[in-house]
């Protein structure tokens, strides 16, 4: 009995918090495309003044930006410099 | 008769129709495949493409599409009888909604998770997408003047509603940032949010200084308002402002700060809703004492029935949600058969009870007739008598009935804020797709699109002179809010069907529920427009006449539309897409 009450009310909770975690995931996601954009801006013709320091990171979000250009619609790095696939 | 009677007959009618006609639907007309990679799978982004659990996306997608309307239709549609909107519900939902909502789903998962914008724009070409904005557009316009003065009206009429709707507001707040800031559990704090609420409302109703009752400050019903206008008028147009400028800011803010956490306890609201009327009604074991039909009526129910009641028997929003966010989050094409057909029968048994609430509200057939004299009334007071009515049942659990209608009106207030929120929020989205499309650079401006949006708005309430005097022009377009709606949803069935006409499968279980709803649709806005509002009609009105005519020139296009497609006229633009 109380097992199954525990179990509903962790369907409820997920259903509740199904939008929210998808708003969160888009909050975060678009954090992250903009610090991408600010890691990778030299190579779209932005000067970016730290940029060595930023070279040490590209190892760490090269996953991340696979995804990035995958999710806008292009199936192969844009990026010459980048080859992650 | 007996209301439970109803009730059961009424969910047994859902019950055979999930079990036997959306089987029948799923297996030989729309063919669901459980091996078909669904876009949550393919794109999985851990963002808008999830893979999810049949029952949880169930229950989100029936507390997307719930909300004050599938309550505010039947309320006032009992105008007719019982009969006539009890049979329009069950049949509606079972035979129309079901099958729209359930279509749309497949559909939109088997193209890609898109929306039914866009894939209007793949069958129809681009003609269909601008019908499509255009209807959406206009749709969004009235539920932003029917749900401000309905609120408005709420608040008028239940002052003790006024400080708990409020206190929500920063409750929301607070826990959108500890979620988002501090990652912390939702659940509880919301269910404590809506503790603060429901206590704030037993205090209100008990203690009347904590009424805001606006009427009353300016010197009762008689006292002299604001501007010239009387105090009622003067509330009216006190609360539409500032639910207004509410609107401006909560459609402006990122939406996980107050939108969503405040859709987090309202989910909870109508969880407790549901419970408390269907078991009040249990105990309170009520006759129904409105007549079953109303042979004195002023205006024929047909075809204002169909277009009255609309959530609840079919609407073309359900659409909207089927294949923006739920189709991108069903695990197996075979889920949409559960997530989509019984999330239109969850939205039947909300406008079921609606219908009970208000039908054994009455003690005897006289008073009921009394208060739905006419239409007019009927439309003007439907949402208080569900109001009332609920509260009654709510007091076969032993709640107060002041306490009870407070409770009750927080709920339904509630409800119609989010849809006006969100509906602000989205009509501010396709103002700025408008400006992408046209090169309009201002409108793509979030404040320039809201202020257009909200200007828009207040015009619509404000402008018209509705049956209710100053502020009730959201009630006079009830009837095209409806018309609308339906239009949309006769298109998603006009999709549906081309798809399954592409496919080579008898389409007879969409085009007919397109058909019937196109010609009542039609049928409503040829008397509504032409012989009401226009300048030779009993009552003219240049405003409701120009909008009405704008969405009448529609439906005969989309009907000619429909007639080309289903002729083989876009066959070629749809293989072109298929190859692209």
């Amino acid at each position: 009995m109380l097992e199954s009450v525990k179990k509903l009310i962790r369907y409820y909770e997920e259903v509740l918090e199904m939008p929210h975690r998808t708003e969160v995931a888009r909050e975060l996601r678009d954090e992250d495309d903009l610090f991408l954009l600010l890691l990778y801006s030299e190579m779209i013709g932005i000067p970016n003044p730290v940029y060595y320091y930023t070279l040490e990171l590209y190892p760490h979000i090269i996953e991340d930006f696979h995804d990035w250009h995958l999710r806008m619609g292009m199936e192969k790095s844009p990026l010459t410099g980048i080859r992650c696939c | 008769m007996n209301a439970i009677l109803v009730a059961i007959a009424g969910i047994a009618v859902f019950a055979l129709g999930y079990r036997y006609y959306s089987k029948f639907v799923a297996e030989r007309i729309f063919r669901l495949d459980p091996n078909y990679v669904t876009p949550a799978h393919k794109y999985n982004d851990g963002v808008d493409f999830v893979p999810t659990n049949k029952f949880v996306l169930w229950g989100h997608h029936f507390s997307s599409v719930a909300g004050a309307a599938p309550i505010l239709g039947p309320a006032i549609a009992v105008y007719w009888g019982w009969g006539p909107a009890f049979l329009w519900v069950i049949l509606g939902t079972v035979l129309a909604a079901g099958v729209h909502d359930f279509g749309t789903l497949a559909l939109s998962v088997r193209n890609k998770g898109q929306s039914i914008g866009t894939i209007a724009e793949k069958f129809i070409g681009k003609r269909g997408k601008i019908l499509f904005l255009f209807i959406i557009l206009t749709l969004l316009l009235m539920v932003n003047a029917v749900f401000a003065w309905v609120i408005a009206n709420l608040f008028i009429s239940y002052p003790a509603s006024v400080i708990p709707v409020f206190i929500q507001i920063p409750l929301a707040i607070l826990i959108g940032y500890s979620a988002y800031k501090r990652n912390m559990k939702m659940l509880i704090p919301s269910l404590i949010a809506l503790a603060i609420m429901y206590g704030a409302a037993i205090l209100a109703a008990e203690v009347p200084v904590l009424q805001i009752d606006l009427v009353q400050y300016m010197g009762g019903e008689d006292g002299a308002g604001i501007f010239g206008l009387g105090a009622v008028s003067s509330a009216f147009f006190i609360w539409i402002m500032i639910l207004l400028i509410y609107v401006y800011f909560a459609s402006t803010l990122p939406v996980w700060k107050l939108l969503q956490p405040r859709d987090f306890i309202n989910s909870h609201q109508l969880s407790v809703g549901l419970l408390i009327l269907y078991a009040g009604l249990l105990f309170t074991n009520p006759e129904i004492t409105a007549p079953i039909t109303n042979p004195d009526a002023d205006v024929s129910w047909l075809p204002l029935l169909f277009i009255t009641i609309a959530c609840g028997a079919i609407s073309g929003f359900h659409g909207l949600v089927s294949s923006g966010t739920s189709s991108k989050q069903l695990d197996k094409e075979t889920d949409a058969r559960f997530v989509g057909y019984f999330g239109a029968v969850g939205e039947g048994i909300l406008a079921l009870i609606s219908i009970i609430a208000v039908v054994t509200l009455f003690n005897s057939t006289a008073d009921f007739n009394a208060a739905y004299g006419s239409f007019a009334d009927a439309s003007a007071g439907g949402l208080n008598n569900f109001v009332e009515g609920a509260a009654l049942l709510a007091g076969g659990l032993g709640i107060a009935p002041h306490i009870a209608t407070t409770i009750v009106a927080i709920i339904v207030v509630s409800f119609a804020a989010t849809s006006l929120d969100t509906s602000v929020r989205l009509m501010r989205y396709i103002v700025s797709e408008i400006g992408v499309e046209y090169n309009i650079n201002a409108l793509t401006n979030k404040h320039v699109a809201t202020t257009i949006t909200v200007g828009a708005s207040a015009a619509l309430v404000l402008l018209p002179e509705g049956p209710q005097g100053f502020g009730s022009g959201g009630y006079l377009i009830w009837p095209l809010f409806g018309t609308s709606n339906q239009l949309l949803a006769g298109i998603s069935l006009l999709l549906i069907s081309i798809w399954l006409k592409k496919r080579g499968i008898n389409y007879a279980v969409t085009l007919i529920p397109m058909i019937f709803l196109m010609f009542m649709t039609l049928y409503a806005m040829f008397t509504q427009v032409f012989l009401e509002w226009s300048w030779f009609g009993n009552d003219s009105n240049t405003l409701l006449f120009v909008l009405g005519s704008i969405i009448f020139v529609f439906a005969v296009w989309i009907i000619v539309t429909a007639i080309q497609a289903l002729s083989g006229k876009f066959d070629d633009e749809l293989k072109k897409h298929d190859e692209q």
